[in-house]
């Protein structure tokens, strides 16, 4: 078969050379070593010196250990046999289940002709009125979500992954914690949607490398599904994990940096994942759930700046809730005008109100006298954020916008809203039934 | 001629080490070959017998000792009539094409023809025999769209020469011979309708450069009054992400006053290169009836296509720009966004080690940009016609901070900076350009005291502004106050433009002079008013009957009643001495 070499020519960091010809460029070798087996990847081709990165990390690698080259680049199977399961990073079953090797697909395939491409026009709805009513989720989308560490991001998603109207979900874990990990089993499991899912997970405690390959094992997949006419959903958490395992090995490989470490390509290898976020023509469609955790707060670290600039949107998440302000679906013109008259009229005008209740808390803060129109404005906000803002708040779409006209005719009279008077006549609830209702 | 070949001896994400033997040129193509497939590839570097290239597409599995053939041409585009219409890829393959030969994914390895083999074309002719002609000049004619796309001598002809034969009226395609000329050492070159022209090298083949001094209407009034570019000019739009660059962009190529638009996706999201392919070919174009996409060509190189080739993206475009420049058209040229460019400059300057600049940019940075600014221009033709190339690049700023190096170098060498803010982004004050920071060295069509008074209140609203922050309403004067109300009311009629309606999206310019002329007045008259609520209550109102005025068709009934009402309101609260 394929040539075994046994010397081992440099380790650093997580990245080995060997004396080796015939390679390709990207190919998989595997490396055994007194801990075990793990797969290789080449990243760079110099004479016969041969760069590769060890999955399972350099740990344990001696200069007499024995590399295989597989001559192939690196593969995952594609069947309806996955669902259900959990694999890890380098594609191998992690719930004890048999390995899959049936249909093997090409990972990090070419980029889709945007010619192929449509604009997209369905919405995902999630039951989270501050994703449905404000920023609504279109299918094709790729969207990150924005946080600091600590927040609720993974119960966002798992939710998300649970009410959302897809065929199926691809979870890819990249330096996922593994309680967090069991949790989103477990929340997938008890909501049923476990055997429509399939889990490429790579927790905290398994090496930095093997995380790399999580990104595009789940694309791969979804994009065989999505041709098959299938409606796939995407979650990755943590691309700021991915982004730092790809610094490690820039820093290894002795890549100049440009930002904070990052390598220069950082932009490039983000895009090249998102943009596997596609509406086929005449084919299913790939929406991607990102977390990218922001260190510090900063948006302009630079994970979640190159992120910015790539997603359609994003979401932030801070203090357990999704907010209105910064957050943004640059899709939801596309679809929020055909779910209902009254959908952007009270996405505007609830926010705009929040907005100004937000100033007058500030005015409050500093002393100033409050005027009728603010204690107008403090009811209103508390209603806004435990009625809508809250994530426990779990109600269709039409049930939202119902909720938003009620709690504003709970606190305002109807030309304080400025909405427009043919809305306000068909959706203004009667005076009656708005006291006391179950905001 | 000896076809060159090498063996690559190293490989390094997408950059090849190459050995070879005799004689290779930089920036010429090579091609890696890999099993069936050739991927393109051009010479970036040359060190003894090693070559280093820069790959145009994905380089997995290609191998120490695999074959490398050289073309002993540089990367170059095909000029000719069809190129209207077309949505290529960096490199000009044409993506429909592509979709339909290889359905859903780009493949790698396969180049089609940029322009159709088979169409043929009505040909008039415009030269005799015995014409003396130079590069540049025309030789006849084919209707393309809506213009005359005119064949020229090929620019690579230097010196000047004689016409030996031409071809009658008829159709032909554009690979058929339609002229013969002779060089001054007597040599014969055949010529046809199309032909090759590299990249990188700008096309001089004209009298000289003017000055832009003729503005170019994009209909933005925030450009047109405040920041306004000229025909020939170059501008950029800076701003973080979010802040509406692209949206600019999209708006500007549907209804900027020129003839031709090239937009270059360099580096960009694919679904919004997909949203004005599908769009263009249904919006009318107002200027002449038909399709918008008639005027237009798309160069998508979107994010996830290969980085090489989306360095020359950014070239493709601009020399498709000047070709039609040529025909004496005034071409816009749309980059978005520049950064990505300077991004992939970046990426292969780290693999070819060099000393890395500011921020890991290499250091030719600055004059990498300079030498694209510098393509564009107003010039003279050799029929004495004009023609001209406006060069707009969007800048995507890491962390949004204007102090990075690629902000910084397009600044030195544009006309016209119109940067985007967050702050008026988050607030939706759209378009986000900041009334305060930008600048532009053209004349606008605006008179230029008018705009200065509505300059000089948006800079004074803005102190007061500061100043409310901290001392509150109550404290503020209601002289101070009615500044701030007035700049607040240029800001929300007048530099907030709503690009969702059919009718405030464009603004043309007599229009503009007249609204600015309303504005003048209103600025300078002095108010009636007991207090600050008073004063608000007026403005607001009056800023009310100014956006219904904006929305209502320019000249209509609506618009005139519109305007008297405004009349009626002023007047009732002016202070008469």
């Amino acid at each position: 078969m394929r040539k075994i070499y046994n010397k081992v020519l440099s380790v650093s960091g997580n990245v080995i050379t060997v004396k080796a010809t015939d390679v390709g460029y990207e190919d998989l070798a595997e490396i055994t070593t007194r801990l075990g087996k793990s797969l290789a990847q080449v990243i760079k081709l110099e004479d016969d010196i041969v760069s590769l990165q060890v999955f399972a990390g350099s740990r344990g690698v001696s200069t007499t250990d024995e590399v295989r080259f597989l001559g192939r680049s690196m593969q995952v199977a594609f069947s309806d046999n996955m669902l259900g399961r959990i694999f890890n990073g380098s594609g191998m079953p992690r719930d004890g289940g048999p390995e899959i090797t049936e249909n093997l697909i090409s990972i990090g395939g070419p980029s889709v002709n945007p010619a192929k491409r449509i604009i997209p026009r369905r919405i995902v709805r999630t039951n989270i009125p501050m994703i449905d009513v404000f920023n609504s989720l279109v299918a094709s989308q790729k969207l990150p979500i924005f946080s600091v560490s600590g927040e609720p991001y993974n119960e966002l998603l798992a939710r998300i992954a649970l009410q959302a109207e897809v065929d199926m979900i691809i979870l890819g874990g990249i330096g996922l914690k593994f309680d967090e990990y069991m949790k989103f089993r477990n929340t997938l499991e008890d909501g049923g949607a476990l055997n429509k899912s399939i889990f490429f997970v790579h927790t905290a405690s398994d090496p930095v490398v093997e995380g790399l390959m999580v990104p595009d094992l789940s694309l791969a997949v979804a994009e065989k599904f999505a041709l098959q006419g299938k409606e796939v959903l995407v979650l990755l958490t943590d691309m700021t994990n991915f982004s730092d395992a790809l610094k490690e090995i820039a820093i290894t490989m002795e890549q100049v940096p440009s930002n904070r470490g990052y390598p220069g390509d950082l932009y490039s290898q983000l895009a090249s994942r998102y943009e596997k976020a596609v509406d086929f023509d005449g084919a299913g469609a790939i929406t991607i759930l990102a977390v990218t955790t922001m260190p510090g707060d900063d948006v302009t670290h630079p994970v979640p700046d190159n992120t910015g600039y790539i997603t359609e949107g994003q979401f932030y998440l801070r203090n357990g809730r999704i907010e209105p302000f910064g957050s943004l679906s640059r899709l939801k013109q596309q679809v929020n005008k055909d779910t209902r008259d009254d959908h952007r009229a009270i996405m505007d005008g609830m926010i705009q109100l929040y907005a100004q209740y937000l100033e007058t808390e500030e005015k409050r803060s500093m002393g100033f006298r409050m005027s009728t129109w603010d204690k107008k404005l403090q009811k209103y906000g508390k209603l806004f954020e435990s009625g809508m803002m809250d994530l426990s708040v779990n109600i269709p779409l039409e049930e939202a916008l119902d909720r938003g006209w009620s709690i504003l005719a709970e606190c305002f009279s109807t030309e304080e809203t400025g909405l427009r008077s043919e809305l306000i006549k068909k959706f203004w609830p009667k005076k009656t039934e708005s006291k006391g209702t179950e905001v | 001629m000896n076809q060159q070949t090498g063996t690559i001896i190293g490989i390094s994400g997408n950059m090849l080490t190459v050995t070879f033997e005799g004689t290779i040129t930089q920036n010429e193509v090579g091609y890696a070959v890999h099993g069936d497939a050739h991927l393109k590839s051009e010479v970036i570097r040359i060190q003894g017998n090693k070559a280093f290239l820069q790959v145009f597409e994905s380089t997995k599995g290609l191998k120490v000792g695999d074959t490398v053939e050289f073309s002993d041409e540089l990367l170059s585009v095909q000029l000719g009539p069809g190129l209207l219409t077309q949505i290529y890829d960096g490199l000009q393959n044409p993506l429909p094409e592509l979709a339909e030969a290889h359905g859903f994914f780009l493949p790698r390895g396969v180049i089609l023809d940029a322009l159709s083999k088979g169409r043929k074309w009505h040909f008039t002719p415009l030269v005799q025999k015995g014409d003396k002609v130079r590069k540049g000049y025309y030789l006849g004619w084919v209707p393309e769209t809506q213009f005359k796309h005119y064949i020229m001598v090929p620019y690579y002809l230097e010196g000047e020469l004689t016409v030996e034969s031409i071809r009658k009226e008829g159709d032909y395609t554009i690979r058929e011979i339609i002229a013969t000329v002779k060089d001054e050492k007597g040599q014969m070159h055949d010529v046809s309708m199309y032909f090759e022209w590299p990249v990188k090298l700008p096309v001089k083949a004209y009298k000289h450069k003017i000055l832009p001094t003729q503005p170019l209407v994009t209909k933005a009034r925030i450009i047109d009054t405040f920041f306004p570019v000229a025909k020939g000019g170059t501008y950029c739009i800076p701003g973080p992400f979010g802040a509406g660059k692209t949206v600019l962009q999209q708006i500007t190529s549907r209804y900027a006053d020129v003839d031709i638009v090239i937009i270059a996706a360099c580096g960009e999201r694919a679904g919004e290169i997909v949203e004005t392919m599908r769009e263009f070919p249904e919006l009318i174009d107002p200027r002449t009836g038909k399709s918008l996409m008639e005027r237009t060509i798309i160069i998508a190189n979107t994010s996830s296509m290969p980085v090489a080739a989306r360095e020359a993206s950014v070239y493709t475009a601009t020399t498709l720009g000047e070709y039609y420049r040529q025909m004496g058209l005034d071409v816009l040229l749309l980059a978005d966004s520049t950064s990505r460019w300077a991004q992939a400059m970046r990426e292969l300057s780290g693999r070819l080690e060099e000393i890395p600049g500011e921020e890991a940019f290499p250091a030719y940075l600055e004059s990498r940009i300079a030498e694209f600014y510098e393509r564009a221009g107003m010039v003279e033709l050799y029929n004495d016609e004009k023609g001209s190339l406006t060069i707009g690049g969007t800048v995507s700023p890491a962390g949004g901070n204007f102090e990075e190096p690629v902000t910084q170098a397009t600044l030195k060498v544009v006309s016209a900076f119109h940067g985007l803010s967050r702050e008026r982004s988050n607030a939706r004050r759209y378009p986000a350009i900041h009334p305060l920071e930008s600048w532009s060295k053209y004349e606008s069509f605006v008179l230029y005291d008018t705009v200065q008074k509505a300059r000089d209140f948006l800079k004074k609203g803005s102190d007061v502004h500061q100043m409310m922050m901290v001392v509150g309403e109550e404290g503020t004067s209601l002289e101070d106050f009615i500044i701030y109300l007035k700049s607040e009311f240029i800001d929300a009629v007048y530099l907030q433009q709503n690009a969702f309606d059919p009718v405030d999206a464009a603004t043309n310019p007599e229009r503009q002079k007249y609204v600015m002329n309303q504005i003048y007045e209103i600025l300078g008259s002095e108010f009636q008013f007991s207090d600050n609520e008073e004063a608000r209550t007026f403005f607001y109102d009056l800023r009310q009957k100014f956006i219904d005025w904006n929305y209502s068709e320019w000249k209509s009934d609506e618009f005139n009643s519109q305007e008297k009402s405004i009349k009626k309101l002023i007047e009732g609260k002016k202070k008469h001495a």
